[in-house]
Protein backbone atom coordinates (compact mmCIF):
# COMPACT_ATOMS: atom_id res chain seq x y z
CA UNK A 1 0.00 0.00 0.00
CA UNK A 2 1.54 3.55 -0.36
CA UNK A 3 0.29 6.47 1.60
CA UNK A 4 0.79 9.88 1.20
CA UNK A 5 -0.31 11.54 4.60
CA UNK A 6 -0.18 15.75 4.55
CA UNK A 7 -0.67 18.69 6.65
CA UNK A 8 -2.72 21.46 4.56
CA UNK A 9 -1.01 23.84 5.85
CA UNK A 10 2.30 23.19 3.51
CA UNK A 11 1.88 23.56 0.01
CA UNK A 12 4.48 20.90 -0.91
CA UNK A 13 1.86 17.72 -1.14
CA UNK A 14 0.49 18.30 -4.54
CA UNK A 15 3.66 18.37 -6.26
CA UNK A 16 4.57 15.37 -4.02
CA UNK A 17 1.72 13.33 -5.61
CA UNK A 18 2.50 14.89 -8.86
CA UNK A 19 5.95 13.01 -8.87
CA UNK A 20 5.00 10.12 -6.87
CA UNK A 21 2.19 9.30 -9.63
CA UNK A 22 4.85 10.57 -12.41
CA UNK A 23 6.99 7.87 -10.83
CA UNK A 24 4.27 5.17 -10.59
CA UNK A 25 3.38 5.70 -13.97
CA UNK A 26 7.07 5.26 -15.15
CA UNK A 27 7.11 2.00 -13.40
CA UNK A 28 3.76 0.85 -14.99
CA UNK A 29 2.31 0.93 -11.88
CA UNK A 30 -1.07 1.38 -11.07
CA UNK A 31 -0.91 1.51 -7.18
CA UNK A 32 -3.58 3.88 -5.97
CA UNK A 33 -2.35 6.33 -3.29
CA UNK A 34 -4.02 6.24 -0.20
CA UNK A 35 -4.39 10.40 1.00
CA UNK A 36 -4.49 10.78 4.61
CA UNK A 37 -4.85 14.74 6.19
CA UNK A 38 -3.38 15.33 8.94
CA UNK A 39 -5.30 17.86 10.84
CA UNK A 40 -4.35 17.96 14.98
CA UNK A 41 -0.99 17.67 16.79
CA UNK A 42 -2.73 14.71 18.19
CA UNK A 43 -3.13 12.76 15.04
CA UNK A 44 0.56 13.62 14.06
CA UNK A 45 1.34 12.23 17.03
CA UNK A 46 -0.79 8.92 16.59
CA UNK A 47 0.23 8.76 13.36
CA UNK A 48 3.99 9.38 13.98
CA UNK A 49 4.06 11.93 11.29
CA UNK A 50 7.03 13.86 11.27
CA UNK A 51 5.80 16.47 8.55
CA UNK A 52 4.42 16.62 5.40
CA UNK A 53 4.46 15.14 3.25
CA UNK A 54 5.28 11.92 4.30
CA UNK A 55 4.70 8.58 2.14
CA UNK A 56 4.93 5.19 3.13
CA UNK A 57 5.13 2.17 1.25
CA UNK A 58 3.51 -0.85 3.04
CA UNK A 59 4.45 1.24 6.13
CA UNK A 60 8.02 2.02 5.43
CA UNK A 61 8.77 5.35 5.28
CA UNK A 62 10.69 6.68 1.81
CA UNK A 63 13.13 8.79 3.41
CA UNK A 64 14.24 6.68 6.80
CA UNK A 65 16.27 9.41 8.12
CA UNK A 66 13.74 11.44 8.18
CA UNK A 67 10.88 9.22 9.70
CA UNK A 68 11.85 9.61 13.40
CA UNK A 69 11.37 13.72 13.28
CA UNK A 70 9.13 14.40 16.04
CA UNK A 71 5.73 14.64 15.11
CA UNK A 72 4.32 17.59 14.12
CA UNK A 73 2.07 19.86 11.73
CA UNK A 74 5.35 20.94 9.59
CA UNK A 75 6.71 21.10 6.70
CA UNK A 76 9.61 18.11 6.79
CA UNK A 77 12.60 18.41 5.02
CA UNK A 78 14.14 16.38 2.49
CA UNK A 79 17.29 16.01 0.83
CA UNK A 80 18.35 16.01 -3.16
CA UNK A 81 21.45 13.84 -4.48
CA UNK A 82 23.37 17.06 -4.60
CA UNK A 83 22.82 17.98 -1.08
CA UNK A 84 20.43 20.73 -1.73
CA UNK A 85 17.14 21.02 0.71
CA UNK A 86 13.99 20.12 -0.77
CA UNK A 87 10.48 20.59 0.28
CA UNK A 88 9.23 17.05 -1.69
CA UNK A 89 11.27 13.81 -1.95
CA UNK A 90 13.92 13.02 -5.16
CA UNK A 91 12.17 11.09 -8.53
CA UNK A 92 15.55 9.32 -6.83
CA UNK A 93 14.41 8.58 -3.30
CA UNK A 94 10.83 7.35 -4.72
CA UNK A 95 12.39 5.31 -7.60
CA UNK A 96 14.43 3.21 -5.03
CA UNK A 97 11.67 3.14 -2.28
CA UNK A 98 9.61 1.60 -5.31
CA UNK A 99 12.10 -0.56 -7.02
CA UNK B 1 -3.63 39.60 5.07
CA UNK B 2 -0.73 41.37 4.29
CA UNK B 3 0.05 45.24 4.26
CA UNK B 4 -0.68 46.68 0.85
CA UNK B 5 2.15 48.15 -1.13
CA UNK B 6 3.12 52.01 -0.03
CA UNK B 7 2.81 51.34 3.44
CA UNK B 8 4.87 52.38 6.01
CA UNK B 9 7.10 50.01 7.72
CA UNK B 10 5.53 49.35 11.19
CA UNK B 11 7.98 50.21 14.15
CA UNK B 12 9.58 47.05 15.88
CA UNK B 13 12.41 46.58 18.59
CA UNK B 14 13.44 43.10 18.75
CA UNK B 15 16.48 40.89 20.07
CA UNK B 16 18.99 39.34 17.48
CA UNK B 17 21.03 36.32 17.12
CA UNK B 18 24.10 38.99 18.34
CA UNK B 19 22.16 39.48 21.70
CA UNK B 20 21.31 43.52 21.48
CA UNK B 21 18.22 44.55 20.53
CA UNK B 22 17.71 46.36 17.02
CA UNK B 23 14.72 49.18 15.90
CA UNK B 24 13.49 50.05 12.62
CA UNK B 25 15.20 53.39 13.35
CA UNK B 26 18.73 51.54 13.49
CA UNK B 27 18.28 50.95 10.33
CA UNK B 28 18.02 54.38 8.94
CA UNK B 29 21.78 54.88 7.27
CA UNK B 30 20.84 52.37 4.69
CA UNK B 31 18.52 53.61 1.76
CA UNK B 32 16.28 50.01 1.51
CA UNK B 33 15.39 47.73 3.71
CA UNK B 34 14.43 44.88 3.31
CA UNK B 35 12.48 42.03 6.10
CA UNK B 36 12.61 38.55 5.04
CA UNK B 37 10.17 36.92 7.57
CA UNK B 38 12.24 33.72 8.08
CA UNK B 39 12.68 30.48 10.63
CA UNK B 40 14.99 27.93 11.16
CA UNK B 41 13.29 24.65 10.35
CA UNK B 42 11.16 25.28 7.14
CA UNK B 43 12.67 23.81 3.96
CA UNK B 44 11.76 26.68 1.99
CA UNK B 45 13.51 28.84 4.07
CA UNK B 46 16.73 26.70 3.78
CA UNK B 47 16.19 25.77 -0.43
CA UNK B 48 16.34 29.72 -0.49
CA UNK B 49 18.93 30.10 2.62
CA UNK B 50 22.11 30.42 -0.11
CA UNK B 51 20.66 32.95 -2.61
CA UNK B 52 19.26 35.57 0.10
CA UNK B 53 23.05 34.67 1.91
CA UNK B 54 24.86 35.58 -1.78
CA UNK B 55 22.20 37.97 -2.34
CA UNK B 56 22.81 40.07 1.16
CA UNK B 57 26.82 39.55 0.35
CA UNK B 58 26.50 41.18 -3.10
CA UNK B 59 24.72 44.41 -1.58
CA UNK B 60 27.19 44.64 1.33
CA UNK B 61 28.64 48.12 1.49
CA UNK B 62 25.80 49.53 -0.56
CA UNK B 63 22.47 51.73 -0.02
CA UNK B 64 20.62 47.70 1.34
CA UNK B 65 20.14 46.12 4.82
CA UNK B 66 18.56 42.71 4.71
CA UNK B 67 16.90 41.46 8.27
CA UNK B 68 15.11 37.89 8.87
CA UNK B 69 12.96 37.69 11.20
CA UNK B 70 11.59 34.91 12.88
CA UNK B 71 8.29 34.58 14.41
CA UNK B 72 6.91 31.46 14.77
CA UNK B 73 5.96 29.89 17.89
CA UNK B 74 8.48 28.37 19.56
CA UNK B 75 6.13 26.26 22.24
CA UNK B 76 4.78 24.53 19.21
CA UNK B 77 8.19 24.18 17.19
CA UNK B 78 10.89 24.20 19.32
CA UNK B 79 13.50 24.18 16.53
CA UNK B 80 12.96 28.03 15.40
CA UNK B 81 14.08 28.75 19.02
CA UNK B 82 16.42 31.91 20.01
CA UNK B 83 19.09 29.64 20.88
CA UNK B 84 18.27 27.60 17.58
CA UNK B 85 18.58 31.07 15.50
CA UNK B 86 22.05 31.84 17.23
CA UNK B 87 23.09 28.56 16.80
CA UNK B 88 22.57 28.44 12.64
CA UNK B 89 24.07 31.78 12.98
CA UNK B 90 27.41 30.62 14.30
CA UNK B 91 26.94 27.74 12.11
CA UNK B 92 26.50 29.43 9.24
CA UNK B 93 27.35 33.18 9.89
CA UNK B 94 24.77 35.43 8.28
CA UNK B 95 25.85 38.34 6.68
CA UNK B 96 21.90 39.44 7.35
CA UNK B 97 20.57 40.47 10.57
CA UNK B 98 18.43 37.63 12.35
CA UNK B 99 15.47 38.83 14.81
CA UNK B 100 13.61 37.05 17.17
CA UNK B 101 9.58 38.15 17.00
CA UNK B 102 8.74 36.41 20.16
CA UNK B 103 5.23 38.67 20.83
CA UNK B 104 4.76 37.87 16.86
CA UNK B 105 3.89 41.77 16.80
CA UNK B 106 5.93 42.58 13.67
CA UNK B 107 4.58 39.57 11.53
CA UNK B 108 1.15 40.58 12.73
CA UNK B 109 1.73 44.06 11.66
CA UNK B 110 3.06 42.77 8.25
CA UNK B 111 0.49 40.54 7.97
CA UNK B 112 3.16 37.99 7.05
CA UNK B 113 1.80 34.11 5.81
CA UNK B 114 5.00 32.68 4.96
CA UNK B 115 8.20 31.64 5.08
CA UNK B 116 10.21 33.21 3.53
CA UNK B 117 8.49 36.04 2.63
CA UNK B 118 10.22 39.63 1.20
CA UNK B 119 8.94 43.05 2.70
CA UNK B 120 10.94 45.55 0.69
CA UNK B 121 10.64 49.34 1.96
CA UNK B 122 12.15 52.20 0.40
CA UNK B 123 13.98 55.20 1.79
CA UNK B 124 10.54 56.45 3.49
CA UNK B 125 10.25 52.97 4.86
CA UNK B 126 7.22 52.29 2.62
CA UNK B 127 6.64 48.94 1.34
CA UNK B 128 7.75 48.63 -2.66
CA UNK B 129 8.22 45.10 -3.12
CA UNK B 130 6.27 41.83 -1.05
CA UNK B 131 6.27 38.34 -1.83
CA UNK B 132 9.06 35.79 -3.10
CA UNK B 133 13.10 36.15 -3.27
CA UNK B 134 12.55 34.72 -6.91
CA UNK B 135 10.80 32.29 -8.87
CA UNK B 136 11.62 29.32 -7.58
CA UNK B 137 12.74 27.36 -4.96
CA UNK B 138 14.89 25.46 -7.05
CA UNK B 139 18.03 27.40 -7.49
CA UNK B 140 18.48 26.11 -11.28
CA UNK B 141 15.07 26.83 -12.52
CA UNK B 142 15.01 30.04 -11.17
CA UNK B 143 14.13 32.68 -14.47
CA UNK B 144 13.17 35.84 -12.16
CA UNK B 145 14.94 37.10 -8.94
CA UNK B 146 12.23 39.43 -7.98
CA UNK B 147 13.79 40.76 -4.81
CA UNK B 148 17.39 41.77 -6.80
CA UNK B 149 15.22 42.83 -9.56
CA UNK B 150 13.51 45.27 -7.18
CA UNK B 151 16.57 46.29 -5.27
CA UNK B 152 18.30 47.20 -8.30
CA UNK B 153 15.22 49.19 -9.71
CA UNK B 154 14.76 51.36 -6.43
CA UNK B 155 18.57 51.99 -6.29
CA UNK B 156 18.30 52.85 -9.44
CA UNK B 157 15.35 55.52 -8.45
CA UNK B 158 12.90 53.62 -10.72
CA UNK B 159 9.82 51.49 -10.61
CA UNK B 160 10.53 48.12 -9.60
CA UNK B 161 9.54 45.35 -12.47
CA UNK B 162 7.49 43.42 -10.06
CA UNK B 163 6.07 44.69 -7.46
CA UNK B 164 4.05 41.95 -5.73
CA UNK B 165 4.56 38.22 -6.20
CA UNK B 166 3.09 34.84 -4.21
CA UNK B 167 5.32 34.12 -1.28
CA UNK B 168 5.68 29.70 -1.90
CA UNK B 169 6.64 28.89 1.82
CA UNK B 170 5.98 27.25 5.02
CA UNK B 171 3.25 29.15 7.03
CA UNK B 172 3.58 31.55 9.76
CA UNK B 173 3.08 29.21 13.35
CA UNK B 174 1.01 31.40 15.37
CA UNK B 175 0.36 30.94 18.51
Amino acid sequence: MIELLYWQGCPSHPEAKALLEQVLAELGRDDEIVLTEVTSDAEAERLRFPGSPTIRIDGLDIDAMGANGRPSLTCRIYHLPDGRVSPVPSREQLEVALG
Amino acid sequence: MSIKLGTEAPPFELLGVDGADHALDDFRDAKLLALVQYCNHCPYVLAWEDRLMALTRDYAGRDLRIVAVNSNDVARYPEDSFERMQERDRELDFPFDYLFDESQALARALGAEHTPEVFLFDEARRLRYHGAIDDSRDDKAVTRRYLHEAIEALLAGAEPPVAETEAVGCSVKWK
